[in-house]
């Protein structure tokens, strides 16, 4: 007989059986958490025709489609179509990410609410994460990395406002997309309280493709994003609902693709078409299920809390 | 030029005309953003360490770097002798050579990194021998490993070493860690 070969990918897998139970329990809570407030959990497409267009988000191909980047645009035909409360956990793709909070392959965790905006789609999250915390720890109170975090504590900080006091600038008045990435992770994203939640809110008109712009204040998107312990947990908008705005949205950002030498997506017509027979006004967010899971096993590298980390890029 | 897909840890990039290493590299990407990388690199000359982000599209300066062995002969005030294979003298300054000086000894083959024919630092053999002169005579029979004492060695240079080294012994030291490794022989 021989040898049984060394494979490093089963020592792996046996040390991470801790993590990968604490995992399936955050699933199953996050299940509940939806179910309980008459959410239906659904299930969309993961090979795609027409993914959203993004700037600095590049689909990976499947034959002659792609693989979902987000299941936003399903999800959204099916508040046009009715369907109030939804919310869905599965995989998307995103190619050429990887690090230490970023895999190529990942789970997502997406929730909308018609008849809502972003204030909204705070609360749920907020309520989510103590159901999470309450589930797991009896408490509000967890340690991520050696620091305390109180998860009943949360701050919102504008945009404008964390950039003109960080970075001395104002996107809202005259947005660089170049200098506003590089400043949000230079200055402003380092002078965020290290633990508590942390909520920056109402983003340029520019870097909210897919948001509504905020009633009296037009330079302004509904959208925010959330960071527990450093971790950028997820991102939330009040939901776009005019059709011709949308889809003025896509063609400046599929040109700025062009225009930057990136694969162009084609349109999503269906989607558009969708937007014309009406959306309520809604809200959703997009919650990355992995990083939850690092938040809450405390690990500092997502490939801690996954089972496989090979798949390509 | 480097591209910025190229950042590894331990890679050597310029700026500025100032060498660089990078110690630490991390892929981000901000919400929605443009993905970004972020370094910590390190001042090869002046040794400080500074946080540098790079856009996937930068290009960044490769240094003109090369290595040479050198012999080191013998110290004059601050400076430090060494010698090439065609008996070429260099001199080093202090600010090269810093803490390791103390591992110099004539004779020794070191390895000389130069920037646009600078010398930047100079990297020892592993481990180097070393004769105890001064230390405490240790009990009798006493063979314990894990008990230390202090000892000097040629030199001037001080080490914990085990107890049952004696005056006289010859020891090799790691360099890396200015530390004891183990005793080469015991002394007359």
């Amino acid at each position: 007989m021989s040898p049984i070969p060394f494979d490093p990918q089963h020592l792996r897998l046996k040390t991470l059986h801790p993590a990968l139970a604490l995992r399936s329990r955050i699933l199953q809570l996050i299940r509940g958490f939806f179910v309980d407030r008459d959410f239906l959990e659904v299930e969309t497409p993961v090979r795609i025709a027409a993914p959203a267009p993004e700037l600095h988000i590049d689909a990976q191909s499947s034959g002659t489609a792609y693989l979902r980047t987000s299941p936003e645009l399903h999800m959204k035909r099916m508040l046009a179509s009715g369907f109030e409360r939804i919310f869905q956990m599965g995989p998307c793709f995103r190619r050429g990410e990887r690090g230490p909070v970023h895999h190529p392959e990942y789970t997502m965790l997406e929730f909308y609410r018609a008849h809502a905006d972003y204030r909204d789609a705070l609360a749920d999250t907020k309520a989510l994460i103590a159901h999470v915390a309450k589930a797991l720890h009896g408490s509000l109170n967890i340690v991520y990395q050696g620091r305390p975090i109180d998860l009943a504590t949360w701050e919102r900080l504008e945009v404008d406002e964390a950039f003109i006091l960080h970075a001395g600038w104002s996107p809202v008045r005259s947005y660089d997309a170049d200098r506003f990435d590089l400043d949000l992770v230079d200055c402003v994203e380092p002078a965020f309280p290290k633990g508590n939640p942390m909520v920056l809110m109402d983003y340029p008109i520019e870097a909210g493709a897919l948001a509504r712009r905020k009633p009296g204040r037009p330079e302004v998107a509904e959208r925010w994003e959330l960071y527990i312990g450093g971790l950028e947990l997820a991102n939330a908008f009040s939901e776009l609902t005019d059709a011709d705005e949308q889809e003025e949205r896509f063609e400046i950002c599929t040109r700025r693709r062009n225009d930057a030498g990136r694969e162009t997506y084609p349109r999503d017509d269906e989607f558009l078409a969708a937007l014309r027979r009406g959306l309520p006004p809604a809200a959703g967010a997009a919650l990355g299920v992995d990083r939850l899971a690092m938040l809450f096993a405390d690990a500092a590298d997502l490939g801690d809390v996954v089972a496989f980390q090979e798949s390509p890029d | 030029m480097i591209s910025v897909s190229d950042l590894r840890k331990g890679l050597k990039i310029e700026i500025d005309g100032e060498p660089y290493e990078v110690v630490d590299f991390q892929f981000v990407k901000p919400g929605k953003g443009q993905a970004l990388y972020r370094c910590k690199i390190r001042n090869l000359v002046s040794g400080g360490t500074i946080d540098k982000t790079y856009r996937a599209a930068d290009k960044i300066q490769k240094p003109d770097m090369h290595e040479r062995d050198l012999t080191y002969s013998y110290a004059d005030g601050d400076n430090f002798v060494f010698m090439d294979e065609n008996y070429e003298q260099m001199l080093l300054g202090h600010e090269v050579i810093g803490e390791q000086k103390a591992f110099l000894v004539e004779e020794i083959e070191v390895k000389v990194l130069f920037h646009n024919n600078r010398p930047i630092e100079i990297t020892l053999p592993n481990f180097i021998e070393r004769t105890i002169v001064e230390t405490e005579p240790g009990a009798r029979g006493d063979t314990a490993t894990n008990v230390n004492k202090s000892a000097k060695v040629q030199g001037g240079y001080e080490i914990a070493v085990p107890l049952f080294v004696n005056e006289g012994d010859t020891v090799r030291i790691d360099t890396r860690t200015g530390k004891y490794a183990d005793r080469v022989s015991k002394g007359g």
